[in-house]
């Protein structure tokens, strides 16, 4: 294997492989009951307590469609830059399982609420776009749980009913890094709107990974195979690498590549086979006699369109153009809407006289190392954007050194601290005063004659350790700036 | 006053108000003779008891405001009701107590009727003789060892033995009108959308509509004044404006033009059919009619449209009754065991017929062919009535192309029972209302009915022609108590 | 057409039916006569026809986004062939 160029290639012997990845993502509407159903769509719920009688596929239950998880779809349709339409269709998907109530699946098959749209990625070489096939609305299943009884398996319907968006995309992705990216551009667009609230452990975000390889530069695709169902970013990539090198081996051994839905095994961390062939799946999908056609007026969607907020990729451009940020920062910045705004505020707390370079710096250096040790999201940051605006400005007008900084954040993140008053509390302000410091300066030059003769005969190194004696001597409070100029002065 | 089963709705309801019988009487009067008609099998479950206490309590506060005031209905089991046994005519809901109740039923309850029992009926209303249903079939009041009609037949048997003043059956390609015309009983099937099928267990959703059966149109309006409503818990229901459908009522429906369609004289159809049809259209100019000739081009493909539409929406409908989260479960080695033990033992022959029917419509490589084929068919089916009520009023039909059969008489020949219902199922397809009124009667003294099929919202028209021909028909039913020993 | 036992074996295994070999037979026989009746519909054109997808002449309604339901565990459980306090129950399942 061979990364060379970010090029995510398979080498055997002579021949190269490329894999052509699509994803089918199951996104969490983010709403406060079902699609079809008026339960509790919360997590973590005590099992089948969030069950109504709809959801439970009761005899002569009928659903009644959900209007802001309508607009939620669109939303993100509109997010996707993609087309809306204004007519769409409930379908039937039939199966048997346990935690299929209904036996059946209401989904959206020929005529989706979403058309074809995009996402752009920014790659370390630049950016690319991904298409998206279609977005549709359809319900969640219940859980089955196989672990807690030896002899049976339990079911619980609490998500039974809850609406989820199918996000296709094209087979546009080529490795497991494009596939981590293209999912947190997704995921980000979403949060930004408002609409997934992107929770991968509360499988919010799950998706189905479509995986086939082919001889590089080869035009047509190979027999892919499905990964169902996998629920982490981690676990998304792995897998490809396993089945993509498995499809590969069988390639080159002269096997045929079953198309066929596989499993992620999570422990052994490979694919395997998930349902026998004989069982092969006909789902005998038809319009669900129990709704009409979803019909959405050009009204409905340019008032949603008013609704939509500056999304990542307007953002970025904002950024860059507004604060002078580099493509690099601004990535990183907007990737999140939390710490968009998070800087933002910052950046406005911090007046007239604001350095965005410093606030960019501590936010994505200090503050992300923070949370990162604590695990925290920056909406539960410890200190809030206001006096992290007020640290970064002490540090501006010299009140304080960046290494003293440093020190007062750590004291910030007790109950997020005003830092002038830790600065203060603590005497950590800087020393400026320049006669107090000449008379620091002149009683270490004169404890270190030696080394100042030295210097003076050319061994400029020792220029440094004298700084480093009169920052120690301040407590590391004085002025660097102007210790180098008097040391200069005196030496 | 006759004796008390023997009044119609309107009567009881008039002697209740003037209070001269109690809500008490009427129900211990229905529950005497039903005990005595056990041989009919048309009651599942019986709700004596618990309708003697609440006739009691309705006795003691009386509201006589109500459009049903303490009167005691006996309705077809496929209606869910809260704490009451409801089985669909099926051994795989044989345990099944719904916690809710069906907005049609509530409707009734609401304006002060009394649940007196749950109706046999063909198992998930699949039949068209009441012979399918797991709690055997049910016997005609009319002659020993004869079909009351189905699927709505414990209905329809219940209604014209007089064990419920009224009832009310679930219509999906003539499960109302036909048992009605079976039995010399009135049956509506409503426009869809006009009575909620919430609650109601599902047979083919894009058909089925719940309707009133009664004695006489008069009835049969009354009580679809409480039943049809707007429901939101049904995406279906349509918010139209609903006449007062009794109190409109009108004999007068001089200048109507009713249409003849010419494809309804189908081949092989008795003579008597025949007559009776023109005797119909005599009535109905005597009424003052204006008779019509029109076509419906495509009525001979409307059966085979439906044995493909109601088969493949029941075979999804009815994928959820699988023994896991209520009714009849068997035991399996698996999953996959589980269901299809369940099942086959759980369902019987019509029912596990018709789900394999609907699942090789639906399944891929024949969707196209058949129920997409269907679907478009059915289309051209709706149109052809769009065309014709551009001429006509209302049309008028038989309702079914023969009187009732025997028990057994055509239970191997799946073809020639689904035949039964060629003059009902297009008004299903097109989702318009129909009624049949008794008519008359065949050679062997068994009743014949009159169909008259209107436009969408116009369930006032139709009764009223109904209720016009009705008074010049004087239909006499000749049942006698041949049962009670 | 005909449709011969093999097929009528696949479609009562995508019904969770399970069949006999006699049973298929009858099976077989009930719906040939029932599908020979449905062929009719071939006497039709119908390419140019759009399908009727619903006979309600409304469109979809909407609903407002309000928890409605409560907690009723006890009562979606009681009708219950097999369960334990908090869960339906079916037989071990392996993926
Ligand atoms: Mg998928
Ligand atoms: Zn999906």
């Amino acid at each position: 294997m061979s990364k060379n160029n970010n090029e995510y290639l398979i080498n055997r012997k002579d021949n190269q492989y490329e894999v052509v990845i699509g994803l089918e993502v199951h996104a969490q509407v983010t709403s406060e009951s079902k699609l079809f159903s008026s339960s509790s769509t919360k997590f973590g719920a005590e099992p089948n307590t969030q069950v109504s009688l709809v959801d439970a596929a009761f005899p002569g239950m009928l659903p009644v469609i959900n209007e802001f998880c309508v607009k939620q779809a669109i939303k993100t349709g509109i997010g996707l830059k993609a087309k809306i339409n204004k007519r769409s269709v409930f379908d039937r998907k039939n199966y048997f399982y346990a935690d299929l109530p209904q036996g059946y699946q209401i989904s959206q098959f020929k005529d989706p609420i979403v058309g074809e749209g995009k996402v752009i990625l920014d790659l370390p070489n630049g950016q690319k776009e991904i298409g998206i096939e279609r977005l549709h609305l359809e319900q969640d299943a219940g859980k089955s749980i196989h672990d807690i009884d030896p002899q049976s398996t339990l079911v619980d319907l609490n998500r039974s009913g809850v609406a989820l968006m199918e996000i296709v995309s094209k087979p546009d992705l080529r490795s497991p890094e494009e596939v981590s990216i293209y999912i947190k551009k997704l995921r980000s667009i979403m949060r930004y709107l408002g609409t997934c609230d992107g929770n991968m452990q509360e499988g919010s975000l799950r998706a189905d990974v479509n995986v086939s390889v082919r001889l590089k530069g080869a035009k047509d695709f190979g027999t892919r195979c499905e990964i169902k169902n996998v629920n982490s970013i981690k676990f998304m990539q792995s897998a490809i690498d396993y089945e993509a090198n498995r499809q590969v081996d069988l390639i080159e051994d002269g096997k045929n590549i079953d198309q066929e839905t596989r499993l992620f095994d999570t422990k052994k961390n490979e694919t395997r086979s998930m349902r026998s062939k004989e069982d092969a799946h006909d789902y005998r999908y038809f319009p669900d006699p129990d709704l009409l056609p979803l019909e959405v007026s050009d009204d409905f969607i340019e008032k949603l369109r008013t609704d939509i907020p500056e999304l990542p990729d307007d953002k970025k451009k904002r950024f860059i153009e507004q604060f002078k940020l580099s493509p690099y920062e601004a990535t990183i910045l907007v990737s999140d809407i939390a710490t968009a705004n998070y800087f933002e505020e910052v950046v406005a707390k911090m007046g007239k006289n604001r350095d965005v370079k410093l606030a960019v710096n501590w936010i994505t250096g200090e503050l992300f190392a923070l949370l990162n040790s604590k695990n925290l999201e920056i909406s539960q940051s410890p200190i809030s954007a206001k006096n992290l605006s007020i640290l970064i400005n002490l540090i501006k007008n010299g009140t304080i050194s960046g290494k003293i900084a440093k020190t007062v954040f750590e004291h910030m993140v007790e109950g997020d601290k005003d830092p002038q008053k830790i600065v203060q509390e603590k005497g950590l302000k800087q020393q400026s005063d320049p006669k107090a410091l000449e008379i620091l300066i002149d009683k270490i030059i004169n404890d270190n004659r030696e080394k100042a003769i030295e210097y003076k005969n050319g061994k400029e190194k020792l220029f440094g350790f004298f700084v480093g004696q009169a920052m120690k001597a301040s407590g590391g409070k004085a002025n660097p700036q102007l210790i180098n100029e008097i040391l200069k002065k005196k030496l | 006053m006759s004796e008390i089963y023997k009044q119609t709705l309107s009567e009881l309801v008039n002697n209740i108000k003037n209070k001269k019988i109690s809500s008490e009487e009427i129900t211990k009067s229905y529950i005497a003779r039903s005990e005595k008609s056990k041989i009919l099998n048309t009651f599942v479950t019986s709700n004596f008891d618990e309708a003697l206490k609440q006739a009691k309590n309705f006795d003691k506060k009386p509201n006589f405001n109500l459009k049903l005031p303490g009167i005691p209905i006996a309705v077809k089991d496929l209606f869910c009701t809260k704490n009451v046994k409801t089985t669909a005519g099926s051994k795989i809901l044989n345990n099944f107590i719904p916690t809710y109740e069906s907005t049609v039923t509530q409707n009734m309850w609401n304006e002060g009727a009394i649940l007196l029992g749950k109706l046999n009926c063909d198992e998930f209303a699949m039949g068209s003789s009441n012979e399918t249903s797991y709690f055997g079939n049910v016997q005609s009041p009319v002659d020993e060892n004869l079909v009351p009609g189905g699927s709505s037949g414990g209905s329809a048997s219940a209604l014209a033995a007089k064990l419920t003043p009224v009832t009310i059956g679930t219509d999906t390609g003539g499960s109302i009108r036909q048992p009605a015309s079976f039995t010399g009983t009135v049956g509506l099937k409503p426009t869809y959308g006009s009575c909620s099928r919430y609650g109601i267990v599902a047979f083919a959703s894009s058909l089925d509509q719940a309707g009133p059966m009664s004695q006489n149109v008069k009835d049969c309006a009354l009580l679809h004044n409480v039943i049809s409503s707007y429901d939101e818990k049904d995406s279906t229901s349509i918010d139209f404006k609903r006449s007062n459908y009794s109190e409109q009522l009108s004999k007068n429906i001089k200048g109507k033009k009713i249409g003849i369609p010419k494809e309804y004289r189908v081949e092989g159809m008795p003579k008597e059919i025949e007559d009776l049809w023109q005797k119909g259209i005599n009535y109905a100019k005597d009424c003052g009619a204006e008779i019509v000739d029109i076509s419906l081009p495509h009525t001979t493909y409307a059966l085979p449209t439906y044995y493909i539409v109601a088969p493949a929406e029941a075979s999804s409908n009815l994928a959820r009754y699988d023994g896991v989260k209520y009714g009849f479960r068997s035991k399996g080695e698996n999953l996959i065991d589980m269901y299809e033990k369940t099942r086959s033992e759980g369902f019987g022959a019509e029912v596990q017929r018709r789900i394999m029917i609907g699942t090789y419509v639906l399944s891929s490589g024949y969707y196209d062919a058949y129920y997409l084929k269907a679907q478009k068919v059915r289309k051209l089916i709706k149109s052809d009535f769009d065309e014709a009520y551009k001429k006509v009023d209302a049309i008028l039909t038989p309702s079914t192309p023969s009187a009732a059969f025997k028990i057994g008489e055509k239970k191997d020949d799946p073809v020639s029972m689904y035949l039964n219902d060629i003059f009902t199922v297009p008004v299903n397809l097109a989702g318009l209302p129909g009624i049949s009124i008794p008519a008359g009667h065949d050679s062997k003294g068994y009743p014949l009915g009159l169909q008259i099929i209107g436009k969408a919202f116009d369930e006032q028209n139709i009764l009223d022609i109904a209720y016009a021909m009705e008074e010049k028909i004087n239909f006499k039913n000749k049942i006698t108590d041949w049962w009670i020993k | 057409m005909t449709i011969d036992l093999k097929t009528i074996k696949h479609i009562a295994r995508l019904s969770r039916i399970s069949v006999t070999d006699e049973k298929a037979k009858k099976l077989a026989v009930d719906l040939n006569s029932i599908f020979d009746f449905i062929e009719k519909l071939n006497e039709l054109k119908t390419d140019k026809i759009q399908p009727l997808t619903s006979i309600a002449e409304t469109t979809l309604k909407l609903r407002n986004d309000e928890i409605k339901s409560k907690n009723i565990r006890e009562e979606i459980i009681k009708n219950s062939p097999e369960k334990n306090e908090d869960y339906f129950v079916v037989p071990k399942v392996i993926e």
